[in-house]
């Protein structure tokens, strides 16, 4: 991560112009001028202005990587909660099973939590997820933490590190869903320091050194445990 | 209304204040657990909670907009807010106020991300004493940042009025009851366009004027008080 | 709408087999509770209480008024609750629906029947005038147990209420003449386990829920169960004795919040 101090920027926010840079995500354009859209973390350089979002609801994104949790069986899909602004559609023919007419909800009802993943995003926002994959099912056990979707890239860590450092030292099974969702099953010490670990994570974003941060706790937990 | 109070002695006002001087603000920025974005702000004695959930489909379905979201704003006095407990429950009074500052924060919000969705923003006066509704926005505005929504611009509001013939900003409540003009506005800061503006009472068009540019002045510095408080809270992530 | 999955309540249920709660507590145990004294100028009386993140302020404003027929020497007290939506994505704006009269009214017979405000005491002309006293409840995040939340707010603000006399000229300005508070301890059952001071993912998977209020001498003076499962008699006696417990220990930090 760069070293740099992380600048924080809020709606309404002269970011440059569009003479000297391309104007990205989290930004609009007024008489020739880049603002921020949102509240967020500013990243420019010579090419491009993007703001990251530091609250809000998950965007989704094509090829994401989700938790959702089933909201209605209907008869040839399901709705489920994705924590965006929409519910999500999963199509009887995105799912691994041979589903009749009307027989969804022998496959999957209301509260069941799936690893989904996101097909398609149109342009008015509807949402088509899919549980064709290797990768995805139906989830059974374990629980489900919530975090701000912003925070999700901190928790897996560049290159997975930080999600790494939590399953060494917890022997957790860990997903983190692009969305925001956390799914986490183990043994109940295991699960308890995963649930508080990423509540420091979610806290101390921003700092720096949060990695080494973590890996002392964690470290100091494992022995405690023993 | 008059009556025997003299609203000015030796140039200031009953609490001490010069005519162009703002009451106390106090900004807190996300205070609340369940909502997405939330603010707890005091003005003199005025004390207001605002809190957001969305954007999120909008419900009941024929109320969705298939091109943009909409802004349900709801202001709300608590019963023990006032002088006089007022029944729980909206009256006349406080829909009228929803409308306008529901208005005037669909002005600022950029509603095309987010087709047949809705943004809900709760505002609830705890505690009332004259420029609740700008009170109200002022909070509103900095939940809606607090909740990731974007936005062109973060409004704000001030109230100016005429008490004794002067032209003063933001009206205490002896003011706001025996002055001669109340007017409550609201901007967007960044451009000074006027998003919320109303007006009761007796005002030439020149005075209009001198209230009009003074409460854009209170708006603008009210303004400042709000994104540092944003910043204040954010930053500190960054520690 | 927010929508409990499933494999919550199954993780609930599979710590409390070994006796835990998500949040670390012993399945008698009431989390984190501050209570704030004064917090509207307007009002005659206010608080606000946070028990874990649940967020309650209540509000006293008094008004001079007729008694009622039937206790023409008494003065009146009323109770109204408000589940403003912004206290959960799942509040709707509107006028009351029951969950917010039951909790009202459950809060309210808690104190009429401890006889916590000395109604014969409010009484300004026999059959003619009475003081009247409304208490009004916002919930403002919901977060579980409302009722022990809104019922400590409600105490608190009674407690530190004065009787506005100089407003209406009948003298000076009193504190509200009371008695003893009465403190309520709310329980739930899931999966045939019984917790007390639900947080908001234990009572999503709540069966059936009960709320005790005792006084000072340890003795019950209402009750309520709720939510449409059932309680065995062994149960409901283990939730008093816990009840008599947790209400002496909140009791304490209530006299001390309130500065007696």
């Amino acid at each position: 991560m760069n070293q740099e101090k992380r600048t924080i920027v809020i709606p309404s926010q002269l970011l440059g112009d569009v003479k000297d840079q391309k104007a990205g995500s989290g930004t609009f354009i007024e008489n020739g001028k880049i603002y921020s859209e949102v509240l967020g973390i500013l990243n420019k350089n010579k090419d491009f202005i993007n703001v990251t979002p530091l609250k809000g609801r998950y965007d989704p994104n094509e090829k994401d990587f989700v938790i959702g949790i089933v909201m209605e069986a209907m008869q040839s899909l399901w709705l489920v909660d994705i924590n965006a602004a929409y519910p999500a559609r999963l199509h009887v023919n995105e799912v691994p099973w041979d589903v009749e007419f009307g027989e969804t909800e022998k496959y999957l009802n209301y509260g069941d939590v799936i690893m989904a993943k996101v097909l398609i995003v149109d342009q008015e926002k509807k949402l088509d997820i899919t549980l064709k994959d290797r990768n995805l099912y139906k989830v059974k056990g374990g629980n489900i933490i919530d975090v701000e979707p912003s925070k999700v890239p901190r928790i897996i860590g560049k290159k997975g590190s930080m999600i790494s450092l939590l399953k060494k030292y917890t022997n957790c099974r860990i997903f983190v869903g692009q969305n925001g969702r956390i799914w986490v099953d183990g043994e109940d010490e295991g699960v308890k320091t995963v649930i508080n670990t990423i509540k420091i994570i979610q806290k101390e974003s921003l700092s720096y050194g949060l990695t080494d941060k973590v890996e002392k706790l964690l470290k100091k937990d494992a022995k405690d445990v023993q | 209304m008059k009556s025997d109070i003299k609203l000015f002695e030796n140039g200031k006002r009953l609490d001490g204040r010069n005519p162009d001087e703002l009451r106390k603000i106090k900004i807190e920025v996300g205070v609340l657990h369940r909502a997405e974005g939330s603010c707890y702000l005091e003005w003199g004695d005025n004390k207001v909670l605002a809190a957001v959930y969305g954007p999120r489909e909008a419900v009941p379905r024929h109320t969705q907009n298939p091109l943009r979201a909409i802004v349900n704003a709801r202001y709300n006095m608590a019963a023990f807010s006032v002088d006089d407990r007022k029944r729980p429950g909206p009256d006349r009074r406080s829909r009228e106020i929803s409308k306008v500052i529901s208005e005037a924060l669909e002005h600022v919000i950029l509603l095309e991300k987010f087709p047949r969705a809705s943004i809900d923003v709760n505002i609830e006066v705890i505690d009332a004493e004259a420029g609740t509704r700008v009170a109200g926005l002022t909070a509103a505005a900095i939940a809606l940042v607090d909740a990731g929504i974007p936005m062109k611009d973060i409004p704000v509001g001030c109230a100016a009025g005429k008490i004794e013939g002067k032209v003063v900003l933001d009206l205490g409540k002896e003011e706001d009851n025996f002055g001669d003009a109340d007017l409550p506005i609201a901007i967007s800061p960044r451009t000074g366009e006027i998003l919320l503006l109303q007006m009761d009472g007796h005002l030439t068009p020149q005075e209009f004027d001198e209230a009009l540019n003074l409460a854009i002045k209170g708006c603008h510095e009210v303004s400042k008080m709000q994104k540092d408080a944003v910043m204040k809270k954010f930053e500190k992530e960054g520690q | 709408m927010s929508i409990t999955p499933s494999i919550k309540k199954d993780y609930l249920v599979k710590l409390a087999k070994n006796d835990k709660r998500v949040d670390g507590r012993k399945f008698d145990e009431f989390r984190n509770i501050e209570i704030e004294v004064g917090v509207v100028k307007k009002a005659e009386g206010s608080a606000r209480v946070r028990i874990g993140n649940t967020q309650v302020i209540a509000g006293i404003k008094m008004d001079v008024g007729e008694p009622y027929p039937d206790s023409p020497d008494s003065g009146v007290m009323t109770t109204a609750a408000e589940l403003i939506p912004m206290a959960s994505p799942d509040f709707e704006a509107g006028p009351p629906r029951e969950n917010a009269i039951e909790l009202a009214r459950v809060v309210d017979r808690g104190i009429r029947e401890s006889e916590l405000i000395d109604v014969d005491k409010l009484c300004i002309e026999p059959g003619e005038k009475v003081w009247i006293v409304f208490i009004d409840i916002h919930i403002l995040d919901y977060d579980g147990n409302l009722f022990d939340a809104a019922s400590l707010a409600s105490l608190a603000a009674l407690m530190t209420a004065k009787v506005p006399a100089e407003q209406f000229e009948l003298g000076e300005d009193y504190p509200l003449p009371l008695k003893e508070p009465p403190v309520s301890c709310t329980s739930v059952k899931f999966n045939g386990v019984v917790i007390m001071d639900p947080s908001l993912d234990e009572e999503e998977i709540a069966e059936a829920r009960l709320t005790v209020a005792t006084d000072q001498k340890g003795d019950i003076r209402a009750m309520q169960k709720g939510l449409n499962g059932s309680f065995t008699v062994d149960e409901i006696k283990k939730v008093i004795k816990d009840s008599i417990d947790n209400g002496k220990k909140i009791r304490e930090q209530l006299y001390k919040s309130v500065g007696k």
